[in-house]
């Protein structure tokens, strides 16, 4: 049992991430349904949380003092399986049973049936306001750590989602740090096509919490606004992580087409070509990310 | 058995290989453009889900009668009721975990209290939602909107009843919910098959034992009634009405054949089982045997994988029967 010692070099973030985005759509395809565009769009995200920003260990998952890290849009739940695998929740090997009958990968996280899990998500706006909860249980217990939620821009049409951020704000909970997927795209369309968003900045502003937009494919911006939030006082903090959904693969990126379809065997195979290459630039450090 | 002249069914309804397939969504998606084609009071809104719901056609063919409410399930069935309020005919639909798993009270108070003509559409419901696991297979829908005074509670059993279903339920004046499937099931109605709101039907006459049961699992009920042919003499009725039930067909049954097995892809509590062993217990109690889901919840896997270990197949059905007749 020990706390995980956090990675603080780039490349090999990048390289992490690039691994999680490649046994992401492998877990996808063998599956043959599931979600790959906001997968790819949050490896990076994903990677920056579990291997250098939270507080935690794999090895004991219900240690007390562990930052709480709760995916609301529970959809894209590969990449979040993906990273905790590779940081030693549970074998690797396991990602391939993602979605089958008796797998503990469910195609939505399932609290009971994984380890390493904080909350069942899948339906989508309910994030936030389990995370207030967990925070005002975290400050009467006079505890530290922080409670990190992970929205999309999506969900930012259902009320409840606006009801926890009210409330978040209400009772000054600067330990809730949310990450949203900023990637612009939801099942039927672009979100501003769809049901417009914007300004999503200027909402949590004027809902009275910390802001800041981020390039959520850049390891460095990730890791200082992951920083800067946690030395809030006050006030709950957003990070609005502007990422490209389908990220790492030209085919998918930006698609809102790959929101929720598995990839087939022959764009499996040209998707981790793509990544391959990536990977050989991040390793030749001719990759611009 | 006998297959009943009246109910219409397809030729060679018990083999499947024979039959076409569909998810009732699809019965659905056709039906909506029919009633609205008939009538232009018919509107549509849905909430990031249109093709999943199957609404497209609808929305291509009438856009400006259409309306996307985004990812929002208390807003789309509270605007649906609005609409409802200024003379229109609204079907909302989404994913039944969300609407109306989401949006109840909004249903209760504004569309049932209120009594407007809405037409709640819930799509995905079932374990045979499969690999999306237990948060997206809707198992306790009927439950909740069953107890809802003035709701009406619509189960088509395929594509074809869910298009005659969708005509129907577009005339009625009635809150109505409306349950469909996902995944493609064989089609053993016909244009021809009789579809009337709170009007159960036989399908196959038998003297033994009587099986009630709706939506696309009732399939597996024709197939397990064909298995005991020439040994026990199998009565299916199609509840496709959940609410208001069909007391009268059920209990005439029930007086000949004094055993009910009912079945349905939905929790037993509060369910069609539930809605039947109220009835049996009121006016003609009799041995039950209910199948469903038996208070749990589903999880990932494909539909066969699923009905298997939930016990929904022709297989479970034919052990069912011969317990409830050890009973009898
Ligand atoms: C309450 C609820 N309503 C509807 C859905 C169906 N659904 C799943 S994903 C999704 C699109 C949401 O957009 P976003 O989360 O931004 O998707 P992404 O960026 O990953 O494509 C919808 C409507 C759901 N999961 N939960
Ligand atoms: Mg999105």
């Amino acid at each position: 049992m020990a706390e995980h010692q956090p990675i603080t070099d780039d490349k090999q973030l990048a390289l992490l991430a690039n691994t999680i985005r490649q046994d992401v759509l492998k877990a996808l395809t063998a599956a043959g349904s599931g979600h790959p565009g906001g997968s790819l769009g949050m490896a990076d995200i994903f990677t920056a949380l579990y291997f250098h920003a939270l507080k935690h260990d794999p090895q004991n998952p219900t240690w007390q003092e562990r930052d709480r890290l709760l995916l609301s849009n529970g959809h894209i739940c590969p990449v979040m399986y993906a990273a905790m695998a590779h940081v030693g929740y549970f074998p690797t090997e396991e990602l391939m049973t993602l979605r089958k009958f008796g797998a503990r990968l469910q195609g939505h996280p399932h609290r009971v049936a994984l380890p390493g899990i904080e909350t069942t998500s899948g339906p989508l706006g309910s994030g936030v306001s389990q995370a207030v909860g967990m925070a005002l249980a975290a400050r009467l217990d006079n505890k530290r750590h922080h409670v990190y939620v992970l929205t999309s821009d999506g969900e930012h049409q259902e009320g409840n989602t606006w009801e926890g951020v009210m409330m978040a704000a209400a009772y000054k909970l600067d330990n809730i740090i949310q990450i949203i997927d900023r990637n612009n795209i939801q099942i039927e369309g672009n979100t501003e096509d769809v049901m417009p968003l914007d300004s999503l900045r200027a909402k949590y502003s004027a809902f009275n919490w910390n802001v800041r937009e981020i390039d959520g494919h850049n390891f460095s911006q990730i890791i200082e606004a992951i920083n800067w939030a946690k030395d809030s006082v006050g006030k709950p903090t957003v990070i609005i992580a502007t990422t490209v959904p389908g990220r790492g693969v030209s085919f998918m990126e930006h698609q809102y087409s790959w929101h929720g379809k598995a990839p087939k065997p022959e764009e499996l195979a040209a998707a981790l070509k793509e990544l391959q290459t990536i990977r050989e630039q991040i390793e030749t450090n001719t990759y611009d990310y | 058995m006998t297959i009943n002249p009246q109910a219409h069914l397809a030729q060679h309804v018990f083999d499947t290989a024979q039959l076409k397939s569909g998810g009732t969504r699809d019965g659905f998606g056709i039906g909506l453009v029919e009633a609205a084609e008939a009538d232009e009071r018919v509107v549509g809104l849905c909430a990031d889900l249109t093709e999943s719901v199957r609404m497209t056609a609808f929305a291509e063919k009438f856009p400006n009668r259409f309306f996307q409410v985004g990812v929002a399930e208390q807003n789309l069935v509270t605007v649906a009721s609005g609409m409802a309020a200024a003379g229109k005919i609204p079907f909302a639909g989404g994913f039944a975990a969300f609407s109306p798993g989401r949006n109840w009270e909004q249903i209760r108070t504004t569309i049932c209290y209120n009594d407007q003509p809405v037409k709640i559409v819930g799509s995905h419901t079932g374990l045979s939602v499969g690999e999306d696991g237990a948060t997206h297979q809707m198992l306790e829908d009927m439950a909740i909107m069953r107890v809802l005074p003035n709701m009406v509670v619509v189960v088509p059993v395929d594509v074809e009843q869910a298009r005659l279903a969708t005509l129907a339920i577009a005339k009625d004046p009635r809150p109505t919910y409306i349950r469909l499937t996902r995944e493609k099931f064989p089609i053993f109605t016909t244009p021809e098959t009789p579809f009337e709101i709170g009007k159960a039907q036989v399908l196959l006459e038998g003297t033994d034992v009587t099986i009630v049961g709706c939506g696309a699992v009732l399939y597996e009920a024709l197939l397990a009634a064909k298995a005991l042919e020439g040994e026990i003499r199998v009565e299916v009725i199609n509840a496709h009405t959940v609410k208001p039930l069909d007391a009268e067909t059920i209990l005439a049954s029930v007086r000949k054949t004094g055993c009910v097995v009912t079945i349905e892809e939905h929790q037993v509590i509060g369910g069609l089982g539930g809605a039947v062993a109220e009835l049996l217990a009121e006016h003609e109690p009799a041995p039950l045997e209910r199948m469903g889901t038996q208070d749990t919840f589903g999880e990932s896997g494909t539909t066969i994988e699923l009905w298997k270990h939930y016990g929904l197949t022709s297989t479970h059905i034919i052990d069912r029967i011969r317990t409830v007749l050890k009973k009898a």
